[in-house]
């Protein structure tokens, strides 16, 4: 029998996904809510990881390991990380034979920009459009299987929830066609969860305007643990909009772009001051934290107001052109003045999930049959992402998913054809009732309205620094809300393409993972990544080297702690104002006195 | 400034009878049109002051790079999300679309532009995803020259503004035009060296009904290309090459 696999979300990690099971000979039905080549990975800017070390400084995959682990604070378990490191420039060569336009060196070779919370040059890149151009090379390839007949696409489908049968087993999904309003079942022998991060929950984000994270949310609240939700990724530099934060890639940076702002009128390059080793390429959570600081603690933003400088006019601005072109064209379209000549304007906006759904090593859920991959998923990223580093774990994913799927597959026992109709029927049935719920809601609340509520409280107390009491403020205002979305007025009755419907659905969804990133904040006694509580302002690895798992209940998340396995390199001390290097011998010898300690105590 | 006057034009469903709805919506510095329409799902009151539903709209990355928000801003084809509000004239006129099949309000189906991607052969036919080491090397220049082409982001503006691309719906005329968007990536694919190995399949695409001689020259596609994509010289080249090959198959037949 071929195996049918439903792939939910078209960006990178499901066509990549898409792809493999393709090449493992079964039949997909991709699911999206955009057509897929309009998917977010289009706004990925600045590059992907990769150890190819072309430049001479003797970079490795174990390097790029460690710089993943320690940009991460240690929360992610190690093995998948090694993994995906090590499977790095083999996937950046896919890429190139895919027909890529990388940024080529004088040799044709692929060329290589350092990013953040590295030393190395590492990051290969297309211009500054480098997510938008590897997205179209895998959308090629699928149009490719499309074209074979192996891949049916069902493009402007909405997810509403996995179909989940009496033994606990996924066996396929329910979708709603956005025109037509139809819902209908999807079923299948496994199903991928590829849908992305959740940057609408915020507002003031670098996200694209679907990024609810919807999706997610639902087979969450169908029983898929949600792993490490507190930690969200604050990008440092982005230009704020009424509409969205558009994001300045950290590639700016590597190429040689310094922050700053004036300190007794003389410009002031705090990065550089605070952090010599990495200056502005630290880490982002720490690079959001300084610019915080420099803004709201030392009242020194630009104009009084909350923006830094981010200054390439000490560069040639040709060549600076050539590299940055996709962004310096973004500042100049929506800020409206030539970021060559004057510094551009910058302040940190929400950007990127690290937590998201539970999986094991073969990127399966807790429900068998249920995958994640992608943004969606828990797993690379631990408290804190490396730029650059989240295209590379897409790809990675999507082909650990799309390799592993089919092993599932031999292993059923019951083909999906063999599923007894009633479990689609009811599943079916529980979403027409749930939708027909929200068609019927005629009160006087305004959903988008909601929205921006929401919005103010997660962006302004559940992001960069996190007060316990402003916490729980922030989850008495989203009950508030759970209970005014009741007296939500649809103002679209109509039957055909009713965005507003759809959307109110998202909105509950969005509520849901806001309590449990909220609860699993107030959880986390420490600071970790860019998990940041003054009131714990330290890691603890003695008590919460942990990943926090939210399990959902009608009454709120409940959380149980997993152990993370640190069993490749021991965690170390995070700092960026001295090389690694150092901070490796540092410790060592520290450690040495210790052990020496002890024997002259075993000895005395 | 306070206040943006707007002009919509509106249409419940495919079905429906399209009609116009103005809308009054406060200004705020740099907002685009993207922001109007987010006020009035907000606040969706017309000029009038009656009670109406929300614009229907499409869009995604709200940077120009995903190309999802094309609609005709005072009758030019452009993304919403790049058209800043002070550069506008008022009263701003939105409307969708006009050759693709419309969905509703401001929102099309460009699903044909997609379609036209298989039957041009738009991929590099690769052997398989799995180690093959490094693709071929490529020089800066050529790299430089197909970069801006592959941004092409499949937004429909080229579709819009060719006079030879039908109009939907029932447009009745005698040119099926694939439209400059898939001429350009024939091109793209055919300037890569594992790409050029299936150029002749893709130039046959481009000859005959729907293919390159359907395009007039009338030069509109390159004026509203929203990545400055030089449509009218790779146009000019394909036309050669597939001249070229005609005139070879007549030769080596």
């Amino acid at each position: 029998m071929v195996m049918k696999v439903v792939v939910v979300g078209g960006g990178l990690a499901g066509l990549m996904a898409t792809i493999k099971l393709c090449e493992h000979e079964a039949d997909v039905d991709l699911i999206s809510y955009v057509p897929v080549k309009r998917s977010h990975s289009v706004c990925a800017q600045g590059g992907i990881n990769g150890a190819v070390n072309t430049k001479g400084e003797g970079d490795s995959p174990w390097n790029h390991f460690d710089d993943t682990l320690l940009g991460g604070d240690y929360l992610a378990n190690q093995p998948p990380v090694l993994g995906m490191c090590e499977a790095a420039p083999g996937i950046i060569y896919l890429m190139d034979r895919m027909g890529v336009t990388f940024t080529r060196t004088g040799e044709g070779l692929i060329d290589f920009r350092r990013f953040g919370g590295t030393l190395v040059h590492r990051t290969a890149f297309c211009g500054s459009t480098t997510g938008q151009q590897l997205l179209y090379g895998l959308d090629e390839q699928v149009r490719r299987w499309e074209v074979e007949g192996k891949v049916k696409k069902y493009e402007e489908w909405d997810f509403l929830s996995a179909i989940i049968d009496e033994e606990g087993v996924c066996r396929g999904c329910v979708a709603q066609d956005m025109k037509t309003m139809e819902i209908r079942a999807f079923p299948a022998d496994a199903v991928i969860m590829c849908t992305g991060g959740i940057g609408a929950i915020f507002g003031k984000t670098t996200n694209s305007y679907i990024n609810t994270g919807s999706p997610a949310s639902s087979v969450y609240q169908q029983g898929v643990y949600y792993a490490n939700p507190e930690m969200i990724q604050v990008h440092p530099t982005a230009i704020p909009g009424e509409d969205k934060y558009r994001l300045i890639s950290e590639g700016v940076r590597g190429d040689g772009g310094r922050v700053w702002t004036y300190k007794d009128g003389k410009p002031w390059y705090f990065l550089e001051e605070w952090y010599p080793a990495y200056g502005n390429l630290v880490s982002r959570d720490v690079a959001s934290r300084a610019i915080y600081k420099v803004c709201r603690d030392l009242k020194l933003g630009i104009d009084g107001q909350d923006f830094v400088y981010l200054d390439v006019t000490h560069l040639n601005p040709e060549w600076i052109e050539k590299r940055q072109h996709g962004v310096l064209e973004i500042y100049r379209k929506f800020a409206g003045e030539e970021p060559t000549k004057v510094p551009m304007r910058v302040f940190p906006a929400m950007h990127y999930t690290m937590g998201g759904l539970w999986v094991d090593y073969d990127q399966m859920t807790n429900i068998p049959g249920l995958f994640a991959a992608g943004e969606c998923e828990y797993q690379y990223h631990g408290a804190n992402r490396l730029g650059a580093n989240s295209l590379l774990s897409c790809f990675y994913g999507g082909m650990v998913a799309g390799d592993k799927v089919p092993e599932y597959g031999k292993k059923l026992k019951k083909d999906h054809r063999d599923i007894s109709s009633k479990v689609f029927e009811t599943e079916v049935a529980r979403q027409k009732a749930k939708t027909e719920s929200i068609y019927k809601l005629n009160g006087s609340e305004n959903p988008y309205k909601l929205k921006e509520e929401l919005n103010e409280y997660m962006m302004n107390y559940v992001t960069v620094v996190r007060y316990v009491e402003k916490l729980k403020e922030t989850d008495k205002k989203i009950l508030e809300l759970m209970q005014r979305y009741q007296k939500i007025g649809v103002c679209d009755a109509g039957g055909w393409s009713n965005r507003t419907a759809i959307f109110i659905r998202h909105l509950w969804n969005m509520f849901e993972f806001s309590r449990a990133i909220v609860h699993g904040a107030l959880l986390r006694k420490e600071s970790r990544g860019a998990h940041y509580m003054p009131e714990y302002p330290n890691r603890d690895d003695e008590n919460w080297l942990k990943t926090t798992k939210a399990k959902w209940t009608p009454d709120g998340p409940q959380f149980s702690l997993e152990d993370v396995d640190t069993s490749l390199i021991k965690p170390r001390v995070r700092r960026y104002d001295v090389r690694k290097d150092e901070v490796i011998k540092e410790e060592a010898e520290k450690e040495k006195v210790a052990t020496l300690r002890k024997e002259e105590v075993v000895v005395g | 400034m306070k206040e943006v006057w707007l002009k919509i034009k509106r249409q419940d469903n495919p079905q429906a009878k399209p009609y116009w709805e103005e809308f009054k919506v406060p200004f705020t510095p740099k907002m685009n049109v993207i922001s109007l329409l987010l006020e009035i799902q907000k606040n969706p009151v017309n000029a009038k002051g009656q009670q109406t539903t929300p614009v229907v709209w499409d869009c995604n990355c709200l940077e120009e790079v995903c190309g999802a928000c094309t609609m005709v801003i005072n009758g030019v084809a452009r993304q919403a999300c790049a058209a800043i509000v002070e550069n506008l004239k008022q009263p701003i006129v939105l409307q969708p679309l006009t050759k693709f099949p419309l969905v509703r309000d401001l929102m099309v189906d460009r699903s044909k532009m997609f379609e036209n991607l298989k039957k041009i052969r738009a991929w590099i036919p690769i052997d398989g995803t799995y180690y093959l080491g490094p693709g071929p090397r490529v020089s800066q220049s050529v790299q430089e020259k197909i970069y801006p082409i592959a941004t092409c982001m499949t937004c429909g503006c080229c579709m819009e503004a060719c006079p030879y691309v039908k109009k939907e719906p029932n447009y009745i005329g005698k040119s099926n035009y694939m439209g400059p968007a898939a001429m350009a990536q024939v091109y793209l694919f055919n300037s890569h060296p594992t790409g050029a190995m299936e150029k002749e399949k893709r130039l046959d695409a481009i000859t005959g009904d729907g293919g390159i001689a359907d395009c007039g020259k009338a030069l509109n596609c390159e004026r509203v290309c929203p990545k400055n994509i030089p449509l009218v010289s790779i146009i000019g080249e394909l036309n050669r090459q597939t001249a070229f090959r005609a005139f070879n198959r007549w030769l080596f037949k």
